[in-house]
């Protein structure tokens, strides 16, 4: 219990001193994650509009595929982007594994599917009519989508959240792909496993109270988004 | 009157049975054309094929000068109402802009618009109120004022009434009819209930299973059904199977299972028809009492089989070698002392009987 205490003041210390290394290693989980998100949000919006809204034969089963996704295990996404990109995998000439770039790709794998299961299930939830009805008022293909986003829009930023919460949160992927190299691919979660391993458990504390003020700070953003009325 | 829609040898199928087969169908403009008929009769599908939602098996869809149906520039000619407001979140005067935002309009215009038919509609307190917190009347408001905003040279609507109370029903109905004569909207108007179709419409299309049985004006088709799945929708009750027997001047004289009806027609003897008598325009006189004499000049000897209550009116099931259904209001059932096994004298005119020659003379 004492450990915890010391490890709060000693963690509050740290955090009002601005030490360059927490500020660096949170300035890249953010960055990394950030873009990760985004790239995800990129992807799986339009791929699950498609999901959701078109039929054909197998679309049953890529549903399925991507409702999998959202379960997949942050250190399968590692291992299998780790034997890609190695010095000796087929992606290994573009020289990527342990580099920040590196664990963008582990958190896209791991959040697009979030992101795509999450907009079919938030566009299948509008009445179907809807779509009709906006053909119908003179709607272009374009213009019926956004306004089925915009309809939708509850749902989609639940999705947004998801999406960051699973990849600022996860640390399997980050540590196989990145290395937790100091000054390079630390982010806070491998930060934190490194810390904790070594005793440190105030500076483990510390940047765990980041990493929470970090996603409850993105999330209010989010959620504030989400609920404004027009 | 000049058409704005032509619909020509048309087929629709889906799973392979055939859900509307039309030979011919045309809309003039200036008009509210209401198709009516039951479930499944191919209505709404008809309406999504004119929307431009449907693809066809077969046929043409001529509407102005747009040649393809599912091109954008076409369906921005026609709107739509729907059973289901379906509105979008957000205000009322938003909704209304939705169709005038999508085709780009300026927001002067926009607003002239929306405030007009706020206006028109009665909604104009409603503008800043947010759609999820409309009636269900208020709601259709707001979509017919979506829909009317556009002034688009046809509106179709798909039974837009029909899930609201029977007062505002009627309340929007009334002022549908002011706008329509008002503002000289053709309109394709979707319903399954008749007396909606007669307040509402110039003409009107019956169909049945996919196929069109009549089109005519309203009043028209009410007296003079011509097949008899559309005198039964149009409230026609007592359908018999009968023969032409012989002409006398200006009328002929009807066989049916052993009894002659007068009819004022023109039909040659020989001809197989359907008699269509309307229960409203049966008499009932006691056995007893001596008819007087009137210019109904038919008389049957039926037997009361069954009485029904119905509010005002009592409906009276007969038998007189076949069956036969009238009504009479109440004091008169009491005053003629009817009840089940009484016998009594069915009168009606020979000009209440609408004949329907059936389609094969054997």
């Amino acid at each position: 219990m004492q450990n915890l205490i010391d490890g709060i003041i000693r963690a509050i210390q740290l955090l009002f001193q601005g030490d360059p290394e927490v500020v660096r290693i949170t300035l890249l989980s953010l960055a990394v994650s950030g873009v990760a998100t985004l790239i995800s949000i990129l992807i799986g919006l339009p791929l699950g509009t498609f999901l959701a809204m078109v039929q054909f034969r197998s679309r049953q089963f890529w549903i399925s595929l991507i409702n999998t996704g959202m379960a997949l295990p942050p250190v399968v996404v590692g291992l299998v982007v780790s034997i890609f990109l190695w010095r000796s995998g087929p992606l290994g000439s573009l020289n990527l594994i342990y580099t920040p770039a590196a664990i963008v790709i582990a958190q896209v794998l791991i959040s697009f599917p979030l992101a795509a299961g999450l907009t079919i299930s938030s566009l299948q939830q509008l009445d179907p009519r809807l779509r009709v009805q906006l053909l119908g008022l003179g709607a272009s293909k374009i213009q019926m989508i956004l306004a089925l986003w915009k309809e939708a829009r509850l749902a989609l930023v639940a999705a947004l959240i998801a999406a960051f919460g699973s990849v600022i949160s996860e640390v399997g992927a980050s540590m196989m792909v990145g290395g937790n190299l100091k000054g390079s691919t630390r982010v806070l979660t491998t930060a934190i496993v490194l810390e904790t391993s070594r005793g440190e458990f105030a500076s483990a504390i510390a940047l765990s109270i980041i990493l929470l003020g970090l996603a409850f700070l993105v999330n209010f953003a989010l959620t504030t988004l989400q609920q404004r009325r027009k | 009157m000049t058409s704005i829609l032509e619909i020509r040898d048309l087929m629709v199928k889906a799973d392979g049975n055939i859900i509307l087969d039309l030979h011919e169908l045309v809309v003039e403009k200036n008009e509210v054309l209401v198709v009516v008929g039951p479930n499944g009769a191919g209505k709404s599908t008809l309406l999504q094929v004119v929307a431009g939602l449907r693809k066809t098996s077969r046929g043409t869809v001529k509407f102005t000068d747009s040649p393809d149906l599912r091109d954008l520039a076409y369906r921005r000619k026609i709107s739509t109402v729907y059973q289901s407001p379906l509105l979008l979140s957000g205000t009322v005067e938003n909704n209304i802009a939705s169709g005038l935002k999508f085709r780009g309009v300026n927001q002067q215009e926009i607003r002239k618009r929306v405030d007009f038919w706020m206006e028109q509609l009665h909604i104009s307190h409603l503008a800043k109120r947010r759609s999820g917190s409309l009636s269900g009347g208020e709601a259709q408001r707001v979509s017919l004022a979506r829909a009317f905003c556009l002034q688009t040279e046809l509106i179709l609507m798909d039974e837009p009434f029909s899930s609201l109370d029977t007062p505002t029903q009627q309340e929007l109905l009334g002022d549908l009819r002011d706008i329509f004569t008002r503002t000289n909207q053709t309109c394709i108007y979707v319903t399954h209930d008749l007396e909606e179709g007669l307040a509402i419409g110039d003409r009107v299309a019956v169909l049945f299973k996919g196929k069109l049985h009549q089109l005519d004006r309203v009043s028209h088709v009410f007296s003079h059904p011509n097949t008899p799945e559309v005198a039964a929708f149009v409230g026609v009750e007592n359908i018999i199977p009968g023969k032409v027997e012989r002409k006398l001047d200006d009328l002929v004289q009807v066989k049916a299972n052993g009894s002659l009806f007068d009819v004022v027609s023109d039909l040659t003897p020989g001809t197989t028809v359907y008699i269509c008598l309307r229960p409203e325009d049966i008499t009932l006189y006691n056995d007893s009492v001596e008819v007087k004499p009137s210019s109904a000049r038919n008389r049957l000897h039926c037997r009361v089989t069954q009485l029904i209550n119905q509010g005002p009116l009592t409906r009276v099931h007969l038998e007189a070698g076949f069956n036969l259904t009238a009504l009479v209001t109440r004091p008169s059932a009491k005053e003629l002392e009817l009840e089940a096994g009484k016998e009594v004298i069915a009168v009606f005119k020979s000009t209440a009987i609408h004949l329907i020659e059936t389609c094969s003379d054997s």
